[in-house]
């Protein structure tokens, strides 16, 4: 067979493409890469744009290489890189040798990290995708140790130079909510006032924010309605919730505010116990 | 539960990220969502709009993928140009009848809240014309509400006036087809997963089959009948 033989996992490793937009009505997550712009890029510099990529958290990872030779390329967090033991670098294509072991150490900062492989990963497409939803449990489920990963033929070239996404910096922006009243009377300046660390239980679904909890100012239940990705969600207890790829697509608390797009990347990549800020978009 | 839209009580357009609106309608009925929902589908195109998903919840419609400032034009007049439907034709979905055997576990416990008889539960459900109102919670789990009557004599009754609590503590894994009251909601679940809605009885429909056009059996504006089976 043509693909990978999985010889260990650090944390998870998901199988990810470009998810599953146009289902939410019915019930259908969204999922998809923590940070498409990263996603992206490392599969045009494996020569493969659109195809299904690893997604990794923490690094740990341990590929052997069946069949022919690929190019593969790391984006995201910056775990070492090993090729049959030799150090390469993150996001430049990397040529692996048929047989080749490929390693990711532990990233000194981040939490996920892209690993993009020529052809790409071919697992069955489930509603157009390939991407693993750790909701909905749609599309395939984390890999685990001892199994192969198939892989499609690689008729793509690598692309020798890209241009990374611009790593943004400062308070992430948050932009209005519907349902601001809910939580007020300025549910974004509090969000803004304080810094909020991220709990041990975030993941692809929800990153939760440990701080001072925001005032209920509307008791009483709040029809189930749609929500978007990067929505801040205020449950009864006041500590917000901010929503990830795998995000259920309706929810009962209010939404007070939204983070913005550009930014959520790096809420997503923010560990467990590390501080994050907002500020008014 | 649903008193019907008040009238002159416009749409109101809720700021939901850069890319997104949330349209709230007031005391919508039954079903008003998911006719809005058809509708804006239906003409996005023709409006030239970018909508990437159009979700309905109990009362809202979600809009994302939008180009704001840009579109916010289009989409209020694709919006206008929905007629709230009246009382009773909220929902000219397709009908879909669903098999039940009615032997839940918690059948006993939802004909003690409403201190009736087990049979007068059984026949409530199978007597009531429900609609699709939204799906949420788990691919292709469709929240089911009562219809508007169709009786011209009780103008505001829904086929399903009844209430029910969720479950104290929910179960770990309730099984495919379990059919089951929460609040003022019916629901099938689709596949098996966690759940706290009263069962009261299950169905051997596939509601949910992702190799299929229609994914969802019951997606929104699907009308749906309960038949008692043994």
């Amino acid at each position: 067979m043509s693909g990978l033989l999985v010889e260990r996992v650090g944390g998870p490793v998901l199988v990810v493409d470009d998810g599953r937009p146009g289902w939410a009505h019915l019930g259908v997550p969204r999922s998809g890469p923590a940070d498409p712009a990263a996603a992206d890029l490392a599969r045009r510099l494996v020569g493969a744009p659109g195809s299904a990529l690893l997604e990794v958290v923490l690094g740990g990872l341990a590929l052997r290489l069946r069949g022919p030779g690929r190019w593969v390329a790391l984006t995201g967090a910056p775990a070492p890189l090993l090729v049959d033991g030799r150090a390469r670098p993150v996001a430049e294509p990397v040529w692996a040798a048929p047989g080749a072991r490929i390693t990711l150490g532990h990233p000194p900062t981040g939490l996920r990290s892209w690993l993009a492989l020529g052809g790409g990963v071919d697992v069955p497409a489930v509603l157009g995708s390939r991407s693993g939803d750790t909701l909905s449990g749609l599309g395939p489920r984390p890999l685990e140790v001892g199994q192969e990963v198939a892989l499609l033929e690689d008729a793509g070239r690598p692309a020798p130079l890209d241009v990374p996404p611009p790593a943004g910096s400062g308070p992430l922006r948050l932009h209005p909510g519907p349902r601001p009243d809910w939580r007020g009377p300025d549910p974004r300046a509090h969000l803004a006032r304080c810094a909020w660390e991220v709990a041990a239980d975030s993941d692809r679904v929800g990153v939760r924010l440990a701080g001072p909890a925001l005032p209920l100012t509307r008791t009483g239940e709040l029809a189930s309605e749609a929500v978007v990705l990067g929505a801040v969600q205020v449950p009864p207890s006041g500590t917000p919730v901010v929503f990830g790829p795998d995000h259920p697509t309706t929810g009962g608390y209010p939404v007070v505010a939204v983070v913005d797009p550009r930014d959520l990347p790096r809420l997503l990549q923010a560990r467990p116990g590390e501080q994050v800020r907002f500020r008014r978009a | 539960m649903t008193a019907g839209r008040v009238p002159g009580l416009a749409p109101a357009f809720l700021p939901a990220g850069p890319t997104a609106l949330l349209v709230d309608l007031p005391g919508a009925a039954a079903g008003e969502a998911a006719s809005l929902a058809a509708h804006v589908r239906a003409g996005s195109v023709a409006a030239g709009l970018s909508l990437l998903d159009v979700v309905p919840g109990a009362a809202t419609v979600l809009l994302d993928g939008l180009d704001l400032p840009a579109e916010l034009g289009a989409v209020r007049a694709l919006v206008a140009s929905w007629s709230p439907s009246r009382h009773g034709d909220v929902a000219p979905g397709r009908l879909v009848e669903v098999p039940v055997v009615y032997d839940g576990e918690d059948l006993a416990d939802v004909a003690g809240a409403w201190g009736c008889s087990v049979e007068e539960v059984v026949a409530r459900h199978t007597g009531a014309e429900l609609v699709s109102a939204f799906c949420g919670f788990a691919p292709g789990f469709a929240y089911l509400t009562g219809l508007g009557s169709a009786d011209p004599r009780r103008p505001g009754e829904t086929t399903w006036p009844w209430s029910v609590p969720r479950r104290a503590s929910p179960r770990p894994r309730v099984p495919a087809g379990s059919v089951a009251l929460a609040g003022g909601w019916c629901g099938v679940y689709p596949t098996a997963s966690p759940g706290g809605w009263q069962l009261i009885g299950r169905t051997d429909l596939d509601l949910w089959d992702v190799a299929a056009d229609q994914p969802a059996l019951l997606a929104p504006g699907t009308r749906v009948r309960f038949v008692a089976v043994r």
